[in-house]
């Protein structure tokens, strides 16, 4: 059962989709994290193990390759979709309640800012650490995260922005949600965001990676 | 006029022109507010910016057009646009360049291909309608840059060499990771780029944007030690973005610019312009620069 779960977690830390899919080259004609998920169920391992032990280490270990530039974009995200792949498999098993994610996340890309690359990387690898995810999409104005705040209790709010002109948003939409809501958890990240900036504007966390990201969220809930 | 690799073939050093989004922002473009719209919107400030290039000395300005595939533009509800507002860019840039060249800027979707957001059929589509325009309204050459993807480069570039007879350049945007080497966003390092740049039908290659004048330099030493022929672009910032009280700092002065160029020069570029931050006033100094290594 652990070898299982393991070679879950190596299909997702380098993006083996199926057993069809021919990236990466070193897996060629192995199962891949649909395949083994699937055949993990049918041997009676439990959804939450296959999160736990399987999806979530293998997306930690690609978290920490792309903190030290070991893997870029690229890899990260086919990670992500080895691991999406599998964790469709795990949803009925959310909605039953016999799988608990770690808390909800909201996350949005600042009013004014289109850019979804960084944030839709952030999403994924916060779902794939155990948290269900909630993303407003780009462009989002502060009613709208204070409304899925209100809406998501004890949910922690990223704000994205990739434009150092879209910062100034983001202080304000950071401001406008601290206000309405004073116990709020607010994390920033994005390109030209720093921690100097997250203190500025009273916000809770600053990450340069996503990783970090994730490990302030687990640590709220540790 | 004559082509701008053939004066790069005969040995001479170009300068290119500076920064257009931070500039359109300083004459009023505000945040969330389309930059390809003021093509049609506020043609004389568009007009402006390349003309004061050209007055600094440039010998070739580029077009407000970064963002002007349909897939950016369909965002401000402005996809069946793209050639028009492509070809008002050119029309612009080329009025104001006079005898100088115009180079249609051409940036990423912001898509990503292999995450299957797009085939790349659509993305050849998208960009080819946009070097359509460009080269309606005058360009010279079709200036791909910002690109950090090589599949998206290389569609980009096959566009615009099979349907306009411009010039075709494409540089892409590295950074320094945490162990010094130069990669862009998807990985891929300056020696990465340059065969398939090539092979695609790239007739100069380089860098822009994501670093200042100094990171530059290593980054076209690694270009030469691929290929010690190709023209070579770079578009620098003038330094990294510091943000202070709700205000942009780029950090960099012209005279720091300039300072540096010649030493860009050495390691074997053969166009100098500035990305993000970069003013007219850099790229004056860059001209010195270029003018006294000339004379030296």
């Amino acid at each position: 059962m652990n070898e299982i779960l393991s070679k879950i977690a190596e299909c997702v830390e380098f993006g083996k989709i199926n057993k069809a899919a021919p990236y990466p080259p070193q897996m060629k004609d192995q199962d891949g994290a649909d395949e083994l998920t699937r055949q993990a169920l049918e041997e009676g391992v439990s959804a939450q193990d296959i999160l736990t032990k399987g999806l979530m280490p293998g997306m930690e270990t690609i978290g920490i390759k792309f903190r030290e530039n070991k893997v870029f974009v690229p890899q990260v995200l086919m990670a992500a979709k080895a691991m999406s792949t599998a964790l469709i498999y795990l949803k009925p098993y959310f909605l039953t309640g016999e799988v608990k994610q770690k808390g909800t996340f909201i996350i949005g890309t600042v009013e004014g800012d289109l850019h979804d690359i960084g944030k839709n990387l952030v999403s994924m690898m916060v779902e794939g650490n155990g948290w269900e995810v909630i993303d407003l999409g780009i462009d989002v104005k502060a009613e709208a995260f204070i409304e899925a705040l209100k809406k998501h209790e004890n949910a922690i709010v990223g704000l994205s922005a990739l434009l150092t002109t879209t910062m100034v948003n983001m202080e304000r939409i950071a401001k406008a949600i601290r206000a309405e809501i004073p116990e709020a958890k607010i994390a920033i990240g994005g390109a030209p965001v720093t921690q100097d900036f997250c203190d500025r504007i009273g916000a809770d966390a600053y990450s340069a990676d996503p990783q970090g990201l994730v490990e302030y969220l687990n640590s709220l809930v540790a | 006029m004559g082509k701008i690799v053939d004066l790069i073939m005969q040995g001479r050093i170009l300068v290119s022109d500076g920064a257009w989004g931070t500039f359109l922002q300083q004459k009023g473009l505000k945040v969330g507010e389309c930059p390809e719209e003021w093509n049609l919107s506020h043609p004389d400030d568009v007009y402006d910016i390349a003309k004061s290039y050209v007055e600094a000395g440039a010998d070739m300005v580029e077009t407000n057009s970064f963002g002007g595939t349909s897939f950016k533009l369909e965002r401000y509800g402005l996809g069946d646009k793209v050639f028009e507002l492509n070809k008002a860019a050119a029309e612009l840039s080329r009025k104001a360049a006079g005898n100088k060249f115009v180079l249609g800027s051409v940036g990423p979707t912001g898509k990503i291909l292999m995450m299957g957001d797009v085939s790349e059929d659509e993305m050849y589509e998208a960009f080819k309608e946009q070097v359509m325009g460009l080269e309606a309204g005058g360009a010279d050459a079709i200036m791909i840059e910002t690109m950090t993807d090589l599949d998206e480069a290389r569609i980009a570039i096959r566009a615009a060499k099979e349907n306009t007879e411009c010039e075709v350049f494409c540089t892409m945007t590295f950074e320094k990771t945490l162990s010094g080497e130069f990669r862009s966003m998807m990985g891929i390092a300056p020696t990465d780029m340059v065969n398939t740049l090539i092979d695609a039908g790239a007739e100069l290659i380089g860098a822009n944007c994501g670093n200042g004048i100094a990171n530059m330099i290593g980054i076209v030493e690694e270009i030469r030690k691929a290929n010690p022929a190709v023209p070579v672009l770079v578009h620098a910032n003038a330094g990294m973005p510091v943000y202070c009280d709700g205000e942009t700092h780029f950090p960099e002065t012209p005279e720091e610019m300039a300072r540096l160029a010649p030493e860009l020069l050495r390691a074997g570029a053969n166009i100098i312009g500035g990305c993000c931050g970069t003013t007219p006033e850099h790229i004056r100094k860059v001209r010195e620069a270029v003018v006294n290594r000339l004379i030296l």
